[in-house]
């Protein structure tokens, strides 16, 4: 182990002084952005995402000169991903806090309820994960999506299963929240259009918080099903896919982005369960030219943007953008300026439609190697 | 349905009401002796999650191979660590309360069960843990695709369950411990009249109770593979609803509960629809209450003069 060197101490010394300075400096003038998602529960992985990536387009944004020469100043609100929580977090952003505008939050299931809030009140947020197709679909203004929606991912995972794994006998697991059962609908509406929703042989929901799925699994191996697609979050995948693999399936598997995260090997009990699996997710950021330099500084930092990271780094550029583009905080009139402008973010020029959805996104296809991490599969 | 498939629900449901059994015999001995439900129970088993998991990190990590030894190891460590959660619960939490009006323990076991839910999610933090599978031995009987299988983690948990029920039942019936208990049952008064230190029985019965829920958590561990600090909410309640179906106070009756409850959702799973198993499960609770409000087995409670 390295000891750090009296210079260098000395100079993490200075850093912090000229910190609090900054701050001190920053309190008068500053513009306070609240990050929303599940900081703890069991989908705290998420929001470890969103936060680390606001945080650090934050300090890039503050660097540059901040929103019209003011800093922004990151509020943390916690939804734990319970839907009550929420509009809980969302008030207490608002009312407390005074937030001018906030990124958030995950789960679809929570987004909903607490955009009402925002839209209530005209503050303008982002979701950098919501992909439930209502969260803009209810004619709210100032709701934007810094992500795609089920109603293209779902249509993906179907396309691939009948044109590239050709299955005979699907069965559609989702866990009966607003984005499982969503993006599952979602992706027996595309098999439906593609003549092939007879192949269905199973559509059932199990219960978020339970580990123990054996009957569903049993009841999936008396269907005869050769592809199982689920619709859910990573805590009910990892042990769906380990008691599938210890009754002796060799089932493929499918899900959507809510699985896609490296924690899913922990709550599968090892890499070798989840092996195999596909998953369908939000292009993989990490990779496309310009968040190269973003990427290189966050994993210096000690910090992988895996995931949602870079686009919730995307949405709070984007709020600032249209800050410094619309001269206001009115929360109506920065959402009309972001549906009238093509904003520059990490993830590449990014402009909206009427509803606030992204005119042009793009899910990709991810599988599982048998190391326990995950690639891109090239179409 | 063919043999195999039903043959498989039954080990499935057997396995996880075997579980809600050995939770369940915490609340029932809880409510046995002091008359309380002490909902602190499912986090006392959430807690000996976390310590099995430490504890095999930790023995893995000075090299020990020996499966077995680490196991046997870990079991004991967790039974030990656990059973001092339950009696110190007992000192902090109930004890000072003994006098009060029933709803007062109550509420300082919801507390109690926050308190430790909160505190490991602080400690530890808030994501799912987990350790690999160690066991991956399975028996499988059958041909072909069509077979029956368990896994060894499996038959260890019907088997530990079923033994220990045995254990205990034998312990309240013939020992000298025993009788102290269902004396303190039956006449806390009247037992301390006769020379028996009543705080300590309490305090032995919550320590038995947490020992039981740490052999749930290690095999628990050892079966699922990951844990957060929230699963003793959702196990809680079903365990408890087992002891209450086998007729709170009734060691017997907790484990048929259990069995019950298991059974029950992993058929009506298997055979009718997941989405609607807690459902069915809770529709027989309320039926076995409706015809006969005392449980299976339990016996009507004695208004004491």
């Amino acid at each position: 182990m390295n000891h750090p060197s009296f210079p260098r101490c000395l100079l993490a010394v200075a850093l912090a002084g000229g910190l609090s300075l900054s701050n001190l400096a920053g309190a008068v003038d500053t513009i306070k952005i609240g990050i929303a998602g599940p900081m703890t529960g069991g989908y705290a992985a998420f929001g470890e995402q969103f936060w680390r990536g606001a945080s650090q387009a934050a300090e890039d944004i503050n660097a540059a000169g901040g929103i019209d020469g003011k800093q922004i100043e990151l509020v943390k609100g916690d939804d734990a991903c319970e839907p009550k929580q929420a509009t809980a977090v969302a008030n207490r952003l608002l009312d407390q806090d005074k937030v001018a505008a906030v990124v958030g939050h995950f789960c679809s299931s929570s987004t909903i309820p607490a955009s009402e809030v925002y839209a209530d009140a005209g503050v303008l947020v982002i979701t950098p994960g919501s992909t439930n197709p209502q969260v803009t679909e209810r004619g709210l203004p100032t709701v934007f999506r810094m992500c795609g929606r089920d109603d293209q991912q779902g249509p993906l995972a179907a396309d691939f299963i009948v044109n590239e794994l050709k299955a005979k006998k699907i069965a559609v697991v989702h866990d009966k929240d607003t984005y499982g059962q969503g993006i599952a609908d979602a992706m027996r509406a595309r098999l439906k259009e593609l003549n092939a929703d007879d192949r269905v042989v199973l559509y059932e929901g199990l219960t978020r918080g339970e580990k123990d799925f054996n009957a569903l699994v049993t009841k999936i191996k008396a269907a005869d099903a050769d592809t199982v697609y689920f619709g859910g979050l990573y805590n009910e995948a990892g042990p769906l896919l380990r008691q599938l693999r210890e009754q002796g399936l060799k089932v493929n598997f499918l899900s959507g982005d809510g699985s896609l995260d490296p924690a899913i090997v922990t709550t599968a009990g090892g890499p070798q369960f989840v092996e195999g699996a596909y998953m369908t997710s939000v292009r993989e950021a990490r990779n496309i030219a310009s968040s190269q330099d973003v990427v290189k500084k966050m994993k210096e930092a000690g910090f992988d943007p895996a995931g949602f990271t870079l686009y919730a780094y995307a949405a709070l550029e984007a709020i600032a953008a249209s800050m410094n583009g619309a001269k206001t905080g009115d929360g109506m009139k920065l959402a009309e300026w972001l549906k009238a402008h093509t904003v520059p973010t990490v993830l590449g020029p990014k402009t909206w439609d009427a509803k606030g959805d992204l005119n042009e996104t793009s899910f990709s296809l991810f599988v599982w190697g048998p190391d326990g991490n995950y690639t891109e599969m090239q179409k | 349905m063919d043999w195999h498939i039903l043959a498989q629900q039954l080990v499935n449901g057997l396995t996880l009401g075997s579980i809600y059994g050995l939770i369940a015999i915490g609340y029932t001995m809880v409510y046995g002796i002091v008359g309380m439900i002490n909902f602190a129970h499912g986090d006392v088993y959430m807690i000996s999650a976390y310590v099995t998991a430490i504890c095999l990190a930790v023995l893995f990590s000075f090299g020990i191979d020996s499966l077995p030894f680490a196991l046997l190891v870990t079991l004991a460590v967790t039974m030990l660590i656990t059973a001092a959660y339950g009696w110190t619960i007992e000192r902090v939490a109930y004890r000072p309360l003994r006098g009060a009006p029933r709803l007062a323990p109550l509420i300082s076991a919801i507390g109690m069960s926050l308190v430790l839910q909160n505190g490991v999610q602080l400690s530890q933090g808030a994501k799912t843990q987990g350790v690999p599978s160690l066991i991956p031995a399975t028996l499988r009987f059958g041909e072909g695709n069509d077979f029956v299988q368990i896994t060894l983690v499996q038959l260890m948990i019907i088997v530990v369950s079923l033994t220990s029920m045995a254990a205990l039942t034998w312990l309240i019936q013939r020992t000298s411990l025993g009788r102290q208990c269902r004396a303190t049952q039956q006449d806390r008064r009247m037992a301390a009249i006769l020379g028996i230190n009543t705080d300590r029985i309490i305090s032995t019965v919550f320590v038995i109770g947490a020992a039981m829920a740490a052999i749930a958590g290690v095999l628990v561990t050892l079966n699922y593979g990951s844990f957060d600090f929230y699963i003793g909410f959702v196990t809680g309640i079903k365990a408890f609803t087992a002891a209450v179906l086998g007729g709170i106070g009734s060691l017997p009756g907790a484990m048929l509960g259990g069995l019950i409850l298991g059974l029950s959702e992993a058929l009506f799973s298997g055979m009718v629809n997941t989405d609607y198993k807690d459902v069915f499960a809770f529709s027989l609770l309320v039926l076995v209450l409706i015809f006969r409000p005392t449980g299976l087995l339990g016996k009507p409670e004695v208004e004491k003069v």
